[in-house]
């Protein structure tokens, strides 16, 4: 089953037009932001696919930099969002790319501060529902629908089961699971989405473990 | 468990409950979450619908100002009482626009299903809210209604446009709306998938041609004309009308249909509606005017 709950099909409550161009932007946006951690100085927001034919009309800009400056799909503020960006001090560029998008709805996020930068790629793949396709030059897949955990780490043996020990010994169930690194024994990146809510002393106690370089939670 | 309108049926009248009721089961075991909790959130859904419904129908423009107005003209036609049809068909038609054209204009609406198509189930509730009464509490239930019929086409067909067309989203929305009025009026759990059935069918082969791919031209007349089918196969259900066509077989067909439609016909902006003369003209004076 595709769709779980009645709230697929009654909501998303969102601002319009469209559940995949407007509320799947912002909550790639969002989803960018959480990751970050904080409000980025800039943000370059690359389009691809139908997102670079139709975003204006679509309001696919506002959405994903509202998203950015940690807007929820049904907040007022979304048509708005270049201003207040503006406002904030927060620099913003689009660009339009021609290059074919495995999915039609793709948009490629990088943003950064003094302290550090992200780079993101997400899919709208509708009805609002959005996929993490690429972090930080990882690859991974991430619904964005259930509280998930982003485990950077270096890639030794025994962090994988070591980070499922702390999270059976909370009774918190792992729906889905990936592991990827780039080279053998370098950083290596674990993504979890979990079906319980994740509380921050789980997350002190998995920064503890050996190897771990760092914990990022998402929220749903 | 439910996975298809027969099994839906089946375990409402095997129980002698609402089809709302399956549905807020299902949605208890499935989520792990309290009754009061969800009813709690769709009474919130129900809230968004009726502020979109007020505030289209105090007037409002898209970004592009292809769209608008239209739910207000409606209205005022209806109060001048000189109208063809009938008073609540018309006004479901009105809300419908009405959520449409905030939609279109970027406000807050609740998708139902989708958000191109989320004027037909609050603009058929509202108007016949008139007639029927309902409490706050059936009001919530005729969404679990809706919710549940949807929830069998998402999962067996598709309710997305890019995916299987218009008749994917309006046309669910249609079929949502019937069987969610058929209850709300005491029909029958058969009577409501009766209903779903003819809303459905005669919603088969629509295709998605939204003019410049905005959510606009012609998706608020579409919901407009999904409303006023939905309340009409509701009737016709409550009459003691079946379908030849069993509503799982319906919903089998729209896949089936969606799946052979070409892509140009399907959130594209390459076909039908969108590729004519005039569809093409609006095209270019939006983006011409937007890009600089």
């Amino acid at each position: 089953m595709k769709y779980k709950s009645v709230f697929d099909i009654i909501g998303p409550v969102m601002i319009g037009p469209s559940s995949s161009h407007t509320a799947g932007a912002a909550r790639i946006g969002r989803v960018a932001r959480s990751l970050f951690g904080r409000k980025p100085k800039w943000a370059h927001i690359s389009f691809y696919g139908s997102f670079a034919q139709t975003y204006k009309g679509h309001g696919t800009d506002v959405a994903i930099v509202g998203g950015l400056l940690d807007f929820d799909t049904f907040d007022e503020r979304i048509p708005r969002s270049l201003e207040i960006a503006k406002e904030e001090g927060m620099e913003v560029v689009f660009h339009e790319e021609d290059a074919i998008p495995n999915h039609p709805n793709t948009a490629r996020v990088q943003i950064g501060d003094e302290q550090g930068e992200l780079e993101l790629v997400g899919i709208s793949i509708g009805g609002g529902k959005i996929e993490i396709t690429e972090l930080n030059g990882f690859e991974l897949k991430l619904s964005g629908h259930h509280p998930a955990l982003l485990i950077m780490h270096n890639d030794r043996y025994g962090t994988i089961a070591a980070v499922a020990n702390v999270l059976a010994k909370y009774a918190i169930n792992i729906g889905h699971m990936e592991v990827s690194r780039k080279e053998k024994g370098k950083e290596a990146l674990m993504t979890i989405e979990v079906d319980q809510p994740l509380d921050e002393h789980v997350i002190s106690e998995l920064e503890t473990l050996p190897h771990i370089i760092q914990v990022t939670k998402l929220v749903d | 468990m439910f996975r298809n309108v027969a099994e839906l049926v089946e375990l409402a009248e095997s129980q002698n409950i609402k089809i709302a009721e399956v549905m807020i089961r299902q949605e208890i075991e499935v989520t792990g979450r309290s009754r009061e909790d969800i009813f709690a959130q769709m009474d919130k859904n129900l809230q968004v619908m009726e502020q979109a419904v007020k505030k289209g129908l105090a007037g409002v423009v898209s970004r592009s100002g292809l769209t608008g107005g239209n739910s207000v003209l409606l209205q005022q036609y209806i109060s001048q009482g000189n109208f063809l049809s009938g008073e609540t068909i018309l006004d479901a038609v009105s809300k419908a626009m009405a959520t449409n054209e905030v939609n279109a204009a970027m406000g807050v609406i609740c998708a139902t299903p989708t958000a191109g198509s989320a004027g037909v189930v609050p603009g058929t509730l509202f108007a016949v809210k008139e007639k029927l009464k309902p409490t706050r509490e059936e009001m919530i239930e005729f969404l679990f209604t809706a919710g549940a019929f949807g929830y069998v086409v998402a999962n067996n067909a598709s309710i997305s446009g890019a995916a299987g067309g218009c008749q994917a989203e309006v046309g669910s929305a249609a079929g949502m709306a019937a069987a969610a009025l058929v209850e709300l009026a005491g029909g029958t759990p058969s009577q409501a998938a009766e209903a779903m059935a003819i809303a459905l069918k005669n919603m088969l082969g629509l295709v998605c041609d939204p003019v410049a791919g905005l959510v606009e031209v012609p998706c608020v007349k579409r919901n407009a004309m999904g409303a006023a089918n939905a309340m009409v196969a509701a009737d016709m259900a409550l009459a003691g009308i079946k379908s030849r066509i069993p509503c799982d077989e319906v919903i089998e067909a729209m896949y089936r249909i969606g799946e052979t439609m070409p892509t140009a016909l399907k959130e594209t902006a390459q076909g039908g509606l969108a590729a004519t003369p005039t569809g093409r003209a609006l095209a270019a004076k939006i983006f011409g005017v937007s890009a600089k």
